[in-house]
């Protein structure tokens, strides 16, 4: 039995050893590999860039702890951004496996802001179902589709929400989402009817469906999986945990790539053997 | 009747609907909040009639001790558990400090996230069994996918760190998802769109009537 012999009756608990291996030595030994800051990233940076201090943001957290390693990043980056330069911050999460999460990273972040406080510089509105019916009813008034905030408090009674009214109080909505509802049915219920500038944060799987709403403009900035939260850090100088990991993805990525290879060539070996 | 009033409902509601769209005086714009409304406490009911048919499906495939029923008691004693300690701790139930906060962070987040950190070990136990390449398409989709691949982390770059800009694995991913990617995805999406609103008039007109469910 050859090296093709071999590779062919592989047990496949060896390439999960092995994928384990590449994803937790860098995440221990990290290799620092370079990161180049991508023009839709550099765009949701200067979308945030470009408010007036002291605007009111709106920012859909949409995703549950499934999509962790690469959303929880974004999260924490976009709100330390936008709470460093002064903005006010409204969360709203359509994902009901997601409100503790989100409210988990907010609180984290909030901590390095000792000026900051709950219901005058940030509110979490928490978790509504109804996907698109939630984000029409916003339209007519963000209090009437959240009447509570995630602290189960009337949302009215909080100074950040006398600013709101509807859309209109605010200039830009960040969205970050795993899937459905998320990015594209925000696009096409709110940025498309009550023009509201958007920029997003998706997962890397979904990334590809929202490159046609980035040339068209109607997304400022896109930040794609944990590559794309890794450069929004090194856009912003700094090195969380997607920094970290991109480490472990880029050899991830480099296994899932030998793997393809390897098992071709596997095949095209046994095509090649007499009577195959 | 039975059948006549919710289609004859369907298209009313959904011709005035795709009015409010377009017309916002008060006499279209507030029932059409008020439908709106209505929608999402109707999801919300959806939740409630979501669990009472897991808890049907489940206490029925115990009774009868159908295969792997262990696994269902768990979920029922999960779901009632989780549900019994939300309720008696009411509003504020997700507060830190909460039962039902550690349920969320110490139960269902490490579990939900370990579910999808599986996915890395499969795919790559699928590109090595699976991805094979036997036709001129499957070799074009594989170079695509190697080119994206490497080209999205910052390891692909090291790797043609040697060559002009444009060639890097990195530029060439960029034009990939620029242009060759973002017209078929363009495509899907027009397509979908108008299978969506074709779908939503044959609904409106009549015409689909599987949502009422029963013999057609």
């Amino acid at each position: 039995m050859g090296f093709w012999g071999f590779l062919e009756g592989l047990d496949r608990r060896w390439i999960f050893l092995t994928m384990g291996i590449l994803v937790l030595v860098p995440l221990i030994w990290p290799i620092a590999l370079p990161l180049m800051v991508t023009p839709p990233v550099r765009g949701f940076v200067e979308a945030i860039d470009a408010l007036p201090e002291g605007s009111t943001v709106l920012m859909a957290c949409d995703y549950d702890p499934g999509a962790i390693p690469e959303l929880v990043p974004m999260t924490r980056t976009a709100f330390r951004h936008l709470l460093e330069r002064d903005m006010k911050v409204v969360v709203t999460v359509l994902w009901n496996g997601g409100p503790g999460l989100v409210d988990g990273v907010l609180h984290e972040v909030a901590q390095e802001f000792p000026d900051k406080a709950y219901g005058v510089d940030y509110i979490n509105l928490g978790y509504k179902s109804g996907n698109e019916a939630v984000m029409v009813l916003m339209g007519q008034g963000v209090a009437n589709a959240f009447p509570r905030d995630y602290r189960g408090q009337d949302s009215r009674t909080y100074p950040i929400m006398q600013r709101v009214s509807d859309y209109s109080s605010f200039p830009l909505l960040v969205s970050l989402s795993a899937g459905y509802p998320g990015t594209k049915e925000w696009v096409q219920q709110v940025n498309t009817r009550f023009n509201l500038p958007m920029v997003a944060g998706v997962t890397a799987v979904s990334a590809p469906e929202y490159y046609p709403y980035l040339q068209s403009g109607q997304l400022g900035g896109l930040l794609g999986g944990m590559a794309g939260a890794a450069e929004y850090e090194k856009a912003r100088n700094e090195a969380d945990s997607a920094t970290k990991g991109m480490d472990a993805q880029s050899l991830g990525h480099l296994f899932v790539a030998l793997c393809i290879i390897l098992g071709n060539l596997v095949q095209w070996s046994r095509s090649r053997r007499p009577g195959e | 009747m039975k059948r006549e009033l919710p289609l004859f409902m369907t298209a009313v509601i959904g011709l005035f609907m795709i009015v409010s769209f377009f017309v916002p005086h008060q006499w279209v714009s507030v029932p059409a909040d008020f439908l709106q409304a209505s929608a999402i406490i109707v999801v919300a009911f959806g939740y409630v009639l979501g669990g009472a048919n897991v808890l049907r499906v489940n206490l029925d495939a115990i009774g009868k001790r159908e295969r792997d029923w262990p696994y269902k008691v768990v979920l029922l004693v999960s779901l009632i558990a989780t549900v019994a300690i939300g309720a008696v701790e009411g509003r504020g139930f997700l507060n830190p400090g909460m039962k039902s906060r550690w349920i969320y962070d110490q139960l269902y987040a490490p579990m939900s996230a370990t579910m999808f950190a599986l996915l890395a070990f499969f795919i790559a136990s699928a590109a090595f069994r699976a991805f094979r390449i036997r036709t001129v398409e499957a070799a074009l989709l594989a170079v695509a996918a190697l080119l994206v691949m490497l080209g999205r982390v910052p390891v692909g770059n090291l790797m043609t760190g040697f060559l002009p800009e444009w060639a890097q694995l990195g530029s060439v991913q960029d034009w990939i998802m620029n242009w060759p990617q973002n017209a078929a995805k363009r495509a899907i999406l027009i397509g979908a769109a108008l299978g969506v609103m074709a779908t939503g008039l044959r609904v409106i007109l009549g015409i689909e009537r599987s949502f009422l469910g029963g013999e057609d």
